[in-house]
């Protein structure tokens, strides 16, 4: 199997809210990022598609065709967009970073049918990412 | 949940500390062959980033595997605090006895960070420097990840 991963950078605001917690636990557990106004980052999102390279192309899949996928799926909902209010997909959760990986998988999967989704991995900030894999998967090598 | 996937959140650390690669086992030549410059008697030392990555199931209250300010307490308290302008070789006791190469440093940082209670420690990576980075997950060979 041959791994290929393709980069992309958005911009999104987003906050830290449970209605289901007292204002005071809400502060304590979500610090900063519970300013109600919201706050924004630069999101570095990195996916990786593993597969046999076609024996005609020499592909896994077209990058131009996972381009795309991520320009649909992804810069289309998120881009300069509220992940609060204006992603259904994430709907009565927080936003947090593991949240939002898990929503572009959902998104992803489906949509990737030459080779086969292997990682998402999405950068809140250079020093903060989560990582998403199917689970069972695993073995040493590839992912 | 979807328990098809497998969620990590990975959090990077920085420290600095020196350190020298020489064991008492070998000759001061055979030293200097295989460590070349690393082996000088007063150290050297490297900026390192420590990649931490942890994984559990998401909360739905809170949307984290971890809460952030926990896992940095720990890893500030267990590792930067005890690594962070020292001396590898002298000040941590594990490199008494051990070369402090990154391979042992991964080795080290993973044994005090495994028993953080909030999450399961998948693997700790270290880059000595920009150019070179090691990974350890334990014995758990699905930690290894490329």
């Amino acid at each position: 199997m041959v791994l290929i991963t393709r980069k992309i950078e958005f911009s999104a605001s987003h906050l830290y809210h449970n209605p289901n917690l007292s204002a005071e636990e809400n502060r304590r557990i979500f610090g900063k990022c519970n300013n109600p106004h919201g706050h924004g980052h630069n999101y570095t999102l990195e996916v990786t598609v593993g597969g046999e390279p076609d024996p005609v192309t020499g592909m896994v899949l077209d990058l131009k065709e996972l381009k795309g996928i991520l320009e649909r799926e992804v810069m289309q909902r998120m881009d300069h967009r509220h992940l609060n209010y204006e992603l259904p997909e994430l709907a009565g959760q927080i936003p947090t970073t593991e949240n939002i990986a898990r929503v572009i998988w959902q998104l992803l999967d489906p949509k990737i049918t030459r080779g086969k989704l292997q990682r998402v991995r999405l950068y809140e900030s250079p020093d903060l990412f989560a990582d998403c894999y199917r689970n069972g998967a695993a073995t040493a090598g590839n992912r | 949940m979807s328990s098809a996937l497998k969620v990590e959140l990975g959090r990077r650390y920085r420290f600095s500390a020196s350190h020298r690669l020489h064991t008492p086992h070998l000759s001061e030549v055979e030293n200097y062959r295989v460590f070349g410059k690393c082996s000088n008697p007063y150290g050297h030392g490297h900026n390192y980033v420590v990649e931490v990555s942890v994984s559990g199931d998401i909360d739905p209250a809170t949307g984290m595997i971890a809460n952030l300010a926990d896992l940095d307490a720990f890893v500030e308290r267990r590792v930067l605090e005890e690594f962070d302008h020292k001396s590898l070789n002298e000040d941590v006791p594990a490199f008494r006895d051990t070369v402090p190469t990154t391979e042992n440093l991964c080795i080290e940082i993973f044994q005090r960070l495994k028993s953080f209670p909030k999450a399961k420690l998948e693997r700790v990576r270290v880059e000595e420097t920009g150019k070179n980075s090691f990974e350890y997950a334990g014995e758990n060979l699905e930690g290894n990840r490329p």
